[in-house]
């Protein structure tokens, strides 16, 4: 039917170049410039906030590179090799606060990731499905709990517990082997970076057991069936099917976690025992970055030693950053190769 | 577990498979223990919340001032304080976020400033609040010279930011293409079907970003200490050191006197039953209400 294509085609086309058919449609609304202005108003209101939300980080790094820089002028790149902390001379090196928060960080990663990877498993693997949802969130109530509590009963239940009967324990027993043993000595009071790390531990396991219980969940049932069909055993299916699989999105819940125990403040600050000291013994007080800011920022009255102080939490914000930076890629990266195979 | 077959004459099994099994048993054993771990943290440390908490509790909590060292007295101001400080961080950070999360959702998606804020936004989400207390330390308070309850609140504000970004657009992505176009054929501007249409499809996921956000800043310490800092005193003033219950907490529980940390424990289960039950609130307003 020739003259019905020939009525189709113009309509199809667009407004331009088919003045007929503009005329055929209704009329535009009497708003429709207004329309569009609050539109394009609209639209840059919501960008301008997205960009405020990417300028708040290059704010942050630059306003600590501006305060720090006195103490990064004068102290140079060995206020970050040494081990001084005088603020009565005004002496500044942040090594035994960088030594603490990546000691206490790898000891909560220590414990944590071996913990929450049994979390996930559990949670994934042999969990009766009416209990997933109450523990997943009971897990997940554990990373609401604030901090501040944590380093309260760290301080006053667990530490004192920890000195009186696991520290004696672990010097007379892992103590007395020759290369470890060293870390296990020192005054057991209970307080100390080992505690530190611990109580670290148990925050960060609810951000890695969640991730990978999540990324466990990814895992096609196929995959799973399949290695179930020649006889696996749920240990096996979950290390040589699940484990390979998630193994990127499984390292990016380990970076968050690392992220989180990296910036953790108050908790620590309650038990590291806020010495400015490198020990080998893990008994001994230490410090991090996070709890010296928290001790001594107010009462720092020196220019110089308030710029150390923001030097170092510079320190703190570029590391997070690059560890959650992983993070971020590797998770992202599972999430499109799942998408890819599926 | 379930693989244990069932039929075989346990005598034919194979050592191979014995060990199989044993190192299969073993390690879901290890699995539930880790649970019970997990778990047995959780208990414990409510477990001594409630009970120092709840002997701490009196009605003076909420009447009296925080007391000098040695005298009684309640958390009236801190309280105070604290709800100040986190209702105006929240009605900062709340329009902020659901506008950034907008852009990300339906203007921006894939393009490079999408991506890259996203990309941001999941950083900032897990920075370190102690940093986000320097960073307003150094922009605010060093240039007005004094500690303040706004400056608190901006911290705050800046922690609670990321997490209504990243809900708002999640819960936006969610919202079928099918509303939106329906909703333009009509011939409805784009930011009248965003605000009206697709944001109100979504409004209870929303919801759930914001009391998130709320239950997450209301335990925040680290970045009042160099900002709202503490007052002694009943104080309105947004613009003055402003009492708040977590550094209450920190000043009181580091103390030597027994007063002080008997009100910090009293604090402490304050904020955390705040907390918990607006994380439990938020689970279940977007249960409730969630869209499939």
């Amino acid at each position: 039917m020739p003259h019905d294509a020939a009525a189709v085609l113009p309509l199809s086309m667009s407004d331009e170049r088919a003045p007929d058919a503009a005329r055929a449609s209704p009329p535009p609304p009497r708003h429709d410039t207004w329309g569009r202005w609050q539109d394009v108003l609209f639209e840059n209101v919501t960008r301008f906030f997205a960009l405020l939300v990417l300028g708040t980080l290059l704010a942050i790094l630059v306003a600590l590179a501006i305060s720090a820089w006195p103490a990064l002028d004068k102290f140079g790149p060995a206020f970050f090799f040494t081990n001084v902390w005088n603020p009565v001379k005004g002496e500044f090196g942040g090594l035994a606060a960088i030594y603490g928060t990546l000691m206490t960080s790898f000891i909560a990663l220590l414990i944590g990731v071996p913990v929450s990877f049994g979390i996930a498993l559990f949670l994934t693997e042999m969990c009766p499905p009416i209990l997933k949802r109450p523990l997943g969130t009971a897990v997940e109530l554990l990373a609401a709990v604030p901090s501040i509590i944590y380093g309260m009963w760290g301080l006053f239940i667990f530490a004192p517990l920890f000195g009186d009967y696991v520290q004696p324990l672990l010097t007379q027993t892992v103590g007395r082997l020759p290369v470890v043993g060293a870390l296990f000595q020192g005054a057991p009071n209970g307080i100390g970076i080992l505690t530190a790390g611990i109580i670290l531990s148990v925050m960060v396991i609810p951000f890695i057991a969640s991730v990978m219980r999540d990324v466990f969940e990814v895992v096609p049932p196929v995959l799973k069936e399949s290695a179930y069909g020649v006889g696996a055993t749920t240990w096996e299916v979950v290390w040589n099917v699940v484990l390979p699989y998630t193994k990127v999105g499984v390292i990016g819940g380990i970076m968050l976690g690392l992220g989180r125990a990296l910036g953790e403040t108050m908790a620590v600050t309650f038990v590291i025992g806020n010495a400015y000291k490198i020990s080998a013994g893990l008994f001994e007080p230490g410090n991090s970055i996070a709890s010296a800011l928290a001790n001594e920022f107010n009462e720092a009255a020196d220019p110089v030693h308030r710029a150390s102080l923001i030097a170092l939490g510079l320190v703190l914000f570029v590391l997070t950053f690059i560890v959650l930076a992983l993070s971020r890629m590797l998770i992202a990266r599972l999430a499109k190769g799942e998408g890819a195979r599926t | 577990m379930t693989n244990e077959s069932a039929g075989l004459d346990p005598n034919a099994i194979s050592p191979i498979y014995r060990r199989r099994l044993f190192v299969n048993r073993f390690n879901l054993a290890m699995s539930l223990a880790t649970m019970a771990f997990g778990m047995a943290f959780l208990l414990w440390i409510l477990a001594v919340l409630f009970g120092k908490g709840f002997e701490a509790l009196s009605p003076t909590l909420f009447t009296q001032m925080t007391p000098p060292p040695g005298s009684a007295g309640g958390l009236a101001n801190a309280i105070f304080g604290s709800l100040v400080i986190v209702a105006s961080a929240t009605l900062i950070s709340t329009p902020i976020g659901i506008l950034a999360g907008i852009y990300l959702a339906e203007y921006g998606r894939g393009s490079a400033l999408a991506r890259a804020t996203r990309f941001i936004n999941d950083i900032l989400l897990s920075a370190p609040s102690i940093v986000i207390g320097l960073f307003v330390y150094t922009v605010y308070v060093a240039n007005v010279q004094h500690f303040s309850g706004w400056a608190g609140s901006v911290a705050l504000a800046l922690i609670a930011v990321p997490v209504v970004v990243r809900t708002t657009e999640n819960m936006l992505q969610l919202v079928p293409s099918s509303l939106r176009e329906a909703a333009v054929a009509l011939g409805a501007p784009m930011w009248k079907v965003i605000l009206m249409v697709t944001l109100r499809a979504v409004r209870s996921g929303v919801v759930t970003g914001i009391l998130l956000a709320v239950a997450r800043i209301s335990g925040e310490t680290a970045p009042l200490l160099f900002t709202a800092l503490n007052n002694q005193f009943w104080s309105g003033d947004m613009n003055a050191p402003m009492a708040n219950l977590p550094v209450v907490i920190f000043q009181f529980a580091m103390s030597p006197y027994e007063d002080w940390k008997t009100l910090a424990w009293g604090a402490a289960l304050l904020i955390t039953l705040t907390v918990l039950i607006l994380n439990i609130l938020a689970r279940s307003v977007f249960r409730q209400t969630s869209i499939r």
